[in-house]
């Protein structure tokens, strides 16, 4: 009973890879398949594990659960746990690495060892990211992440990888390296690197405004918010599949989750203030990157600029700071997971066929393969946002929420909303419809390998849009925590200074 | 009875007594045995430095004061005398392969390592003004001549002499500002000066210690003092090259730690400025002149600086915390180092070294341990967390920020995000590029440094309690 089951879940992978790292010989058929095999296996059983979490989680409570906590490094101690806000992230990430491995099955031929190594490790970084209840356990997963993904763009990628694998480290680094300078004023000032009780700790307003910048600036990158989203692009079409689904379904929720976990409740006033800040870029991100979407030859590029414009609604919900805005953004990041690494997985399907990319290349694809027509036309939607699919619920709340906070800032969004049907229904007629080009005249439509990727991912889509009620309340009540906390700072400071005049008065 | 009380007394310097008489005998055997006999005269240098270390390790606890005062056991120096011995046998064991393929096996190498180490001991230990020059002459002059060790080779007799005439400089700036520092404050003993610069300091004195500072600058080889350290890196023998990456750097860290903490508590305002400027622009040098690197002993040497500066960042805290973070810094840097320059000696072909970066091209494919190895030292050296050197870094930073030196501490961590550039570059070579021919087979002590650094380097982050406590210890002794 008493087991660390969050521990296991974390480092089981790197357990697998130490195992790969240890036991597989060689580069042969033999050696490919059994790295393979053992990456599965050990995907599979981690994500067995981290279903315990969920039965044993109890929804009703806000606190952090499978807590444990040891002695480390003397500034900071090893104290893992999960709440309503991570515990979700950590399912996604458990869930998705399955379907990673098996996407590279066929695709990874040189150094498959190598890059079953390096996606098992990235997944013990990814679920300690969002498990790690101290600042420098924190950055140390949120930061070490770049290592894998750095070698599987630029070892596995495309033409240009090796300028994506360097635009995506030495961005995500230098946008890192001030919040590691921002944890450590922390420190001084509370004492401590302990994140619940840094969520207790009333920082003086100045600081905040010091902090919540300089966590903004890693987070922004991470996200990626605009200006700063340009590595993202480079970094989609350059990584390989699979890479590309961990990039857009996972590394990008570490912003989303970062300012959830830190900024908001952290630094509350600061967040306030900068609250214009956030919504500015959020919504030059929606209908900017979108217009820009719409302008792609590239399918990957194109999919890439529409995660950028949906985690501009991420941002702006969270930013609203009300119930449905930061629900409806979780709900979004858990969503947008689904869908966009499926619609990696979409564009991978084709590629691995024809090793192209290029939106003209193809069209009248339905002709030869019907099943793949219908994954992809459910993912399309989802992107677009239809209802009944998981991807309206997180559009709708994020705009709810937005509505209720900001007006012109939602008449904007919105405005996003109808681009993001524009450029997923160009990018699918141009596709799909049309009349069949030569070229494809011999392209097989999906296999058992592909169908097993693609089953869940439909299945969880359609589920989560028509009953989103799981993911929402297993974060209820740590949103509704999280926003209690941020709204009482609030009402603090807004009493201070309206009562301050009336003291001098008198 | 008398006489065996007065050698009681000397009981605290008791390894460098060792060590001194020793390195003679080794040098009679040497000589005697004549160089056929000098690979095992050189095992019994390494073998000689692991029994000092264990005197060092045995001397009793607490703070030993010998000599009036000039020569001082802590556990400051306790700490720094193992790492600093760490990395003397480390670099004679990565150069005894090296030594016998290049036909430079010779007794007197290991002998004048041992000379230098023996002055490095004195130089931690060091308390006053005059056992600090002892020490300083008795480590450099050594570091000259194994310079210039590989004599039939141009380069390495002008790395030797360049060595020479800008070391003797910085030995005449020190000593001059050491002697400024006296006839101002009528002392040479660190705790008398800091008694006489309690309420301030004179222009005269200040003067003094930017000399100083100069000098240990330029055994730091920081900025501006930096300029013998890529032509005496890229010049000197590999392993010699190795050693004054590691060793020589702890011990002028060591004596710019003590020197400045001991004898300058009151004026810390004065040479706040001076380190802070320094460690600035070590690490912007540092960062940005390695870039365009092609050679990789070159490329050390500008990565060395940058370290130096991230060290120096902790000394301009001033606090425990800072000489904490330093003791850190250092530790894991020569780990790094000794482990880094086995991958540079182990690039060899056809039984000649080579030392151009593009030389690694696609070695992941031909030595895939080499370079897993190589690539997560580099990671570290750009302090990528979870490897050991993100720890280094996070130490110091810590103490900076502490100190509320918030402007390095802000230019430090985006030099090292400049500096991750160039160790990027290496890794991109190592793994994205298609493999050259590749290298001859890595000879097994190399692997063994390779491998024991490497793997401390990565497994760091699960264990740090005792490097923490140990650093931690040490810097409180200071204060």
């Amino acid at each position: 009973m008493n087991w660390p089951v969050l521990s296991v879940v974390t480092f089981l992978p790197l357990l697998g890879a130490l195992l790969i790292m240890l036991m597989v010989r060689g580069n042969g058929p033999l050696a490919k398949g059994t790295a393979r095999w053992i990456s599965m296996w050990t995907t599979l059983v981690t994500f067995a594990v981290s279903l315990v979490m969920v039965y044993r989680f109890d929804a009703t409570s806000a606190e952090f659960q499978f807590s444990e906590k040891y002695d480390w490094l003397g500034v900071s101690s090893y104290h893992m746990g999960v709440d309503g806000i991570s515990l979700p992230f950590v399912i996604l990430t458990t869930a998705l690495m399955p379907i990673c491995i098996l996407a590279s099955w066929t695709s990874i031929q040189k150094r498959v060892k190598e890059y079953m190594i390096a996606f098992l490790v990235l997944e013990t970084l990814m679920i300690g990211t969002f498990s790690a209840l101290d600042l420098v356990l924190f950055y140390l997963f949120f930061e070490g992440g770049l290592i894998p993904m750095f070698l599987i763009i630029g070892i596995w990628g495309g033409q240009r990888r090796v300028y994506a694998s360097f635009k995506f480290f030495l961005y995500t680094l230098a946008g890192s390296v001030l919040m590691l300078l921002a944890i450590m004023a922390m420190y001084w000032q509370a004492g401590t690197t302990d994140i619940p009780t840094l969520l207790r700790y009333n920082f003086p307003a100045g600081m905040q405004t010091w902090c919540w910048l300089a966590f903004f600036a890693s987070f922004a990158v991470k996200m990626p918010m605009w200006p700063v989203h340009t590595w993202l692009p480079d970094a989609h079409v350059e990584a390989p599949t699979a890479g590309s689904v961990v990039l857009a379904a996972i590394l990008l929720k570490m912003g989303g989750y970062g300012f959830l976990r830190f900024s908001l409740p952290m630094f509350p006033l600061a967040s306030l203030d900068f609250t214009p800040l956030v919504y500015t870029m959020s919504v030059v991100a929606i209908i900017y990157t979108s217009l820009v979407a719409l302008m792609q030859e590239d399918v990957k590029k194109l999919i890439a600029y529409s995660s950028v414009a949906h985690m501009g609604f991420v941002t702006m919900g969270i930013f609203a700071a009300n119930q449905q805005g930061v629900a409806g953004a979780v709900f979004q990041m858990i969503s947008h997971g689904i869908v966009s690494g499926a619609l990696f997985l979409c564009v991978g399907v084709v590629y691995d066929r024809m090793h192209t990319r290029e939106i003209k290349f193809y069209g009248g694809v339905v002709t030869r393969m019907p099943i793949f027509a219908a994954i992809f036309m459910v993912f399309t939607m989802a992107n677009v946002g239809l209802p009944g699919t998981s991807g309206f619920v997180g559009e709708f709340l994020t705009l709810i929420g937005t509505f209720k906070a900001n007006i012109p800032v939602a008449s904007l969004a919105t405005l996003g909303v109808i681009l993001s049907a524009a450029y997923a229904l160009w990018l699918y007629r141009k596709m799909v419809y049309g009349t069949l080009k030569p070229a494809l005249e011999g392209i097989k439509d999906i296999g058992l390998r592909e169908a097993v990727i693609f089953t869940p991912l439909v299945i969880l889509t359609i589920l989560f849009g028509v009953a989103p009620k799981p993911v929402l309340d297993m974060s209820a009540a740590s949103v509704t925590q999280l926003l209690d906390g941020y709204n009482k700072a609030i009402a603090t400071k807004t009493a201070a200074t309206t009562s301050n005049p009336v003291s001098v008065a008198r | 009875m008398n006489s065996l009380n007065d050698i009681n007394v000397l009981l605290p310097v008791l390894p460098e007594i060792v060590l001194a008489v020793g390195a003679m005998a080794l040098l009679m055997i040497g000589v005697f045995a004549g160089d056929g006999a000098a690979r095992f005269v050189n095992w019994l240098c390494i073998l000689l430095l692991v029994g000092v270390g264990a005197c060092v390790f045995m001397l009793p606890a607490g703070r030993l004061v010998l000599f009036e005062g000039s020569f001082v056991v802590d556990d400051f120096a306790r700490f720094l005398k193992l790492l600093m011995l760490t990395g003397s046998a480390g670099t004679l064991i990565l150069s005894l392969d090296y030594l016998t393929s290049e036909k430079l096996q010779k007794a007197e190498f290991g002998v004048l390592v041992l000379l230098a180490t023996l002055g490095m001991m004195i130089l931690i230990s060091a308390s006053d003004l005059i056992a600090l020059y002892l020490g300083l002459e008795l480590m450099s002059l050594p570091l000259y001549v194994i310079a210039a060790s590989n004599r039939d080779n141009a380069r390495s007799t002008e790395a030797g002499l360049k060595y020479f005439v800008l070391g003797a400089l910085s030995s005449g700036m020190l000593l001059y500002g050491a002697s400024l520092i006296y006839g101002f404050t009528g002392t040479v003993n660190f705790t008398g000066i800091a008694k006489a610069t309690q309420g301030g300091a004179s222009i005269g004195l200040i003067f003094g210690l930017v000399f100083l500072f100069a000098g240990f600058c330029f055994k730091v080889s920081a900025v501006p003092f930096h300029m013998w350290t890529p032509d005496v890196y890229e010049g000197a023998p590999t392993p010699v090259t190795a050693f004054f990456a590691a060793a020589p750097k702890v011990a002028g860290i060591a004596i710019f730690v003590r020197a400045t903490i001991v004898a300058f508590p009151g004026i810390t305002h004065s040479w706040q400025q001076i380190v802070v400027f320094v460690a600035i622009a070590s690490m912007v040098l540092g960062a940005f002149a390695a870039i365009g690197q092609k050679n990789i002993k070159r490329l050390m040497a500008y990565s060395s600086i940058g370290h130096m500066g991230f060290a120096l960042v902790g000394l301009a805290a001033g606090t425990a915390e800072g000489v904490q973070g330093v003791l850190v810094y250092m530790s894991i840097y020569v780990v790094m180092t000794l482990a880094t320059f086995a991958c540079i000696l182990a690039m060899r072909r056809d039984g000649i070294a080579v030392e151009q970066i593009s030389d690694l091209s696609g070695l992941a494919r031909s030595k895939p341990a080499m370079a897993f190895f190589f690539a997560m030292l580099l990671f570290s050296l750009a302090g990528i967390p979870p490897l050991a050197g993100f720890f280094a870094k996070f130490y110091v930073f810590l103490a900076a920020i502490e100190a509320g030196l918030y402007v390095l501490a802000v230019i430090g961590v985006l030099a090292s995000v400049v500096g991750a550039y160039y160790y990027l570059l290496i890794i991109k070579i190592m793994y994205f590029d298609e493999p050259a021919k590749p290298f001859d087979s890595m000879p097994f002590l190399l692997r063994v440094v390779l491998g024991a650094g490497g793997i401390l380097t990565i497994v760091f982050f699960a264990y740090p309690a005792p490097l923490l406590v140990a650093a931690t210890a040490a810097a409180k002794s200071l204060f």
